[in-house]
């Protein structure tokens, strides 16, 4: 009997709200990050105008290059989703190939964002070269840490399937890292909107 | 109302049991939400203590006019910690700490939503605050103010390492807060006892629940203003300088975005506290529950609103200082109508004046000045007088030690009982009340005239043409006899914690469910989870009785609880460690110091949390 009281702490059994305590924790901590973001892209939104020496946003910017590296990163919530769906039917296999892919789209959207920084960089845009140069590098820049981040998070995903130690039950520890996953795109969305294509 | 539980007898001593590991060690490894907080709690007293000295230097430079016991360098260091310290290193964690004793148990859980991370939370506060105060064995502690205004901060104008200190220490406290906040906001929303609705829950963990929504909101901004300011320092980049198109004024926005919120964050739990007091020594329910609640809960919000009246001198416009005007007077509307609430809950009730609710009514009586002095500055002209001088210094000393430090005074002498067993001593408590009340008041209270006579705050010293000396030597007598206040409560805590008188259950006849446990309570605080249906559980007869059944015997098996774990406190080191790295400015040092952070997170993820063998 006490054995079955004991069910309220951590991450197992019943809540007051009936979502676990990692949903409500991990939803919390989103909502954190909003606000993180937020005072990023305002910053950004603030300082782009005021830079006195070029180059300029509109100088720089290749719109089309930037609409592939987020249509990629856009597919990778696509293979999390199926990665997620593989990983509660038990198909561990698949549920690992489809996380594969999504860290290999990750490192796609990487790749194509790190172009980019030294193109840009070949234009003159440096961090300290005006206000523009440091709001977007340090905003972007945040970006791609968290892209990292979840990257590592998903290898160690990728690592606990292999072992055998996600089964069906435990599926949630796959679907919190994928709200995580998904967050990063819908932020980059909000960039890509914000920054690239209202210039 | 029924009769008051005044017969609930049983002490931990009364119930013997098996012993538990209270070692060193399983203090370092402990995941307990009561351990942790008194952790917190002497934490948080050191660091008092350390901030309160510098205190006392700087009124001992400021007694007499054109002193020089210490030089303008070290006095601008003392002054900066001395206010980082006090906000960052003992308000909020202080307030922690009684967020971790009371919420599991006034909500009915037998521990809080992620136990590790709370620990985890714990060590990276502790050791942030030891990096932070570590800058002045080095002799470079930061100096530019707890606001750390631009460009004071500037490579330019702050060579050196001090300003780095400050900034890292910051931003890894501020990792401490964030997990703090999460955590406190999953436990109260999600592990509740039955029938403990929100509308039930304990006025202290309603306001634990509002300042935690405000930590996790309001750290980011300062978070992102440090990243900016490290960047500017270490990296070049020019978010607040001027010469290369920056401007210094966002680091007010942003500091102020967050350091408004971050005032309500230091008095709420203030407020909780005697929300919980007034009435149990009034011996009635808390007058208008649900405005308080909603009150707090208005106050948190509109805190969000107001933060541009530390910037009436920064020439915003006369429409946006308006605005800030206004929304400053609207706030303290809820915070004047909490004030009414609870002297109506004592207007007719049988007071009990103990020494916790002594330091309620003194709360009340100092904290009403300090609101006074806030409305008026609250009005733009009034501010442009004020501004920077020393009756801005009296206001907030009278909102946070007035507000938030008596209130958690309050709180250490009502719920000492129940975390030791034994009672805290009345009459050196009597003592700490008063010799609080008169060192502090005979502190600040002439800082108002001294401020308005032109004195400005964070200088060495002043000329004795401007005729406020008389006010600072009254200052410095009454910080001396507010620093021996402190001293009689540290000699009441030993004491009482080795020989208090012993204590029962429910020694003070309290209504809320942390008063159902033995004292000190189980570290699985109830053997079954008791079911709610009230307000004020323990003032109900019926209610009591049952609730008292099931969670006063021990347990034939005791429940399960979380392991005990290292590696909160390696991660926390590995944490701390990496962003003190950041100093270096070298990209390859920072990047190889995340490597042990990943190695600690890797090594805790697949540590099992429960013991083993228990099927899940
Ligand atoms: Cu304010």
């Amino acid at each position: 009997m006490a054995q079955a009281a004991t069910a309220s702490v951590e991450e197992h059994g019943h809540t007051s709200t009936g979502v676990s305590n990692w949903k409500v924790g991990f939803w919390t901590f989103i909502a954190s990050e909003c606000l993180f973001f937020g005072t990023l892209i305002s910053t950004y939104m603030v300082y782009k105008g005021r830079a006195v020496v070029g180059p300029y946003p509109e100088e720089i910017f290749d719109v089309l290059h930037t609409t592939i590296s987020t249509t990629v990163l856009l597919f990778s919530s696509l293979a999390f989703v199926l990665a997620l769906h593989a990983t509660q039917q038990g198909k561990k296999g698949i549920a690992i190939l489809w996380l594969f892919f999504v860290i290999a789209m990750g490192a796609g959207f990487l790749y194509m964002e790190g172009t980019s920084y030294l193109k840009y960089i070949d234009y003159g845009l440096t961090l300290g070269s005006s206000t523009f140069g440091s709001a977007y590098y340090v905003l972007t820049g945040t970006h791609k840490v968290h892209v990292i981040l979840g990257m590592v998070w998903i290898g160690a995903l990728i690592w606990l399937l292999f072992r055998g130690r996600i089964p069906p039950a435990k599926s949630e520890q796959v679907e919190i890292a994928g709200l995580y996953w998904h967050f990063v795109d819908i932020i980059w969305i909000v960039i890509f909107t914000l920054v690239y294509l209202i210039q | 109302m029924s009769t008051i539980g005044l017969e609930t007898p049983v002490g931990r001593e009364a119930t013997a049991h098996h012993e538990e590991d209270t070692g060193f060690w399983s203090w370092i490894t402990t995941v307990d939400h009561k351990r942790i907080a008194i952790m917190y709690f002497v934490a948080a007293t050191a660091f008092f203590f350390i901030a309160g000295l510098k205190a006392l230097v700087i009124r001992a430079q400021l007694m007499f006019p054109e002193q020089t016991l210490i030089t303008p360098e070290l006095y601008n260091q003392f002054f900066t910690m001395h206010g980082t310290t006090m906000i960052f290193l003992v308000a909020m964690p202080m307030a922690v700490a009684f967020f971790n004793y009371l919420v599991p148990l006034q909500i009915g859980a037998r521990d809080v939503a992620f136990p590790r991370l709370n620990a985890l939370a714990f060590w990276i506060f502790l050791f942030g605050g030891i990096y932070l105060n570590s800058s002045f064995l080095v002799g470079a502690a930061p100096h530019a103010s707890w606001v750390g205004y631009a460009t004071l901060t500037s490579p330019e104008f702050s060579p050196g390492q001090n300003t780095n200190f400050w900034l890292i220490g910051l931003s890894i406290l501020g990792i401490a807060s964030i997990m703090g906040g999460v955590n406190f906001i999953t436990t109260i929303i999600n592990m509740r006892a039955p029938g403990m609705k929100l509308m039930r829950m304990p006025l202290f963990t309603w306001m634990t629940l509002v300042t935690s929504f405000l930590l996790i909101t309001a750290i980011p901004v300062i978070g992102v203003a440090l990243i900016y300011l490290g960047f500017d320092r270490l990296f070049g980049t020019v978010f607040f300088q001027p010469a290369g198109g920056g401007d210094p004024v966002l680091w007010q926005h942003l500091f102020w975005i967050f350091g408004h919120p971050e005032v309500y964050i230091l008095i709420l739990p203030a407020f909780g506290v005697i929300s919980d007091i007034i009435p149990t020594f009034s011996k009635k329910p808390l007058f208008g529950y649900p405005i308080v609640v909603y009150a707090g809960i208005l106050i948190g919000f509109i805190g969000w609103g107001v933060w541009s009246h530390h910037m009436f001198t920064v020439g915003l416009g006369p429409i946006a200082d308006s605005f800030f005007v206004a929304a400053t007077m609207i706030i303290a509307i809820p915070t004047g109508v909490k004030i009414f609430n609870w002297l109506a809950t004592m207007w007719g009730g049988s007071l009990k004046f103990t020494t916790a609710m002594l330091f309620c009514v003194g709360l009340l009586a100092v904290f009403t000045v300090g609101g006074l002095s806030g409305i008026m500055h609250a009005s733009a002209p009034v501010n442009l007088q004020q501004h920077d001088s020393y009756f801005v210094v009296a206001h907030f000393h009278y909102v946070i030690v007035g507000g938030a430090m008596m209130g958690l005074w309050a709180g250490l002498y009502y719920w000492f009982p129940k975390v030791r067993g034994r009672f805290l001593d009345e009459t050196l408590g009597k003592w700490h009340f008063w010799t609080t009340m008169i060192g502090f008041n005979l502190t600040f209270f002439p800082m108002h005239f001294a401020g308005l006579f032109g004195m400005p705050r964070r200088i060495f010293t002043y000329s004795a043409e401007l005729n406020v000396d008389i006010y600072n030597q009254l200052s410095t007598v009454g910080a001396f006899i507010f620093g021996i206040s402190s001293v009689i409560m540290v000699w009441n805590i030993v004491k009482s914690w080795r020989s208090g008188e012993p204590a029962p259950a429910n020694p003070w006849g309290a209504p809320h469910l942390e008063w159902a446990t033995p004292s000190p309570p189980h570290h699985y605080n109830f053997p079954r989870i008791p079911t709610v249906r009230s307000r004020e559980p323990l003032w109900h007869k019926q209610e009591r009785d049952e609730i008292l059944a099931v969670t006063m015997p021990d347990p034939e098996e005791e429940p399960l609880m979380p392991n005990p774990s290292y590696w909160p406190i390696v991660l926390a080191a590995a944490i701390t460690l990496s962003w003190a790295l950041v100093m270096t400015g070298i990209w390859w040092v920072i990047a190889l110091g995340i490597l042990p952070v990943i190695l600690a997170t890797f090594m805790w993820a697949f540590e099992p949390a429960f013991p083993e063998g228990h099927g899940h």
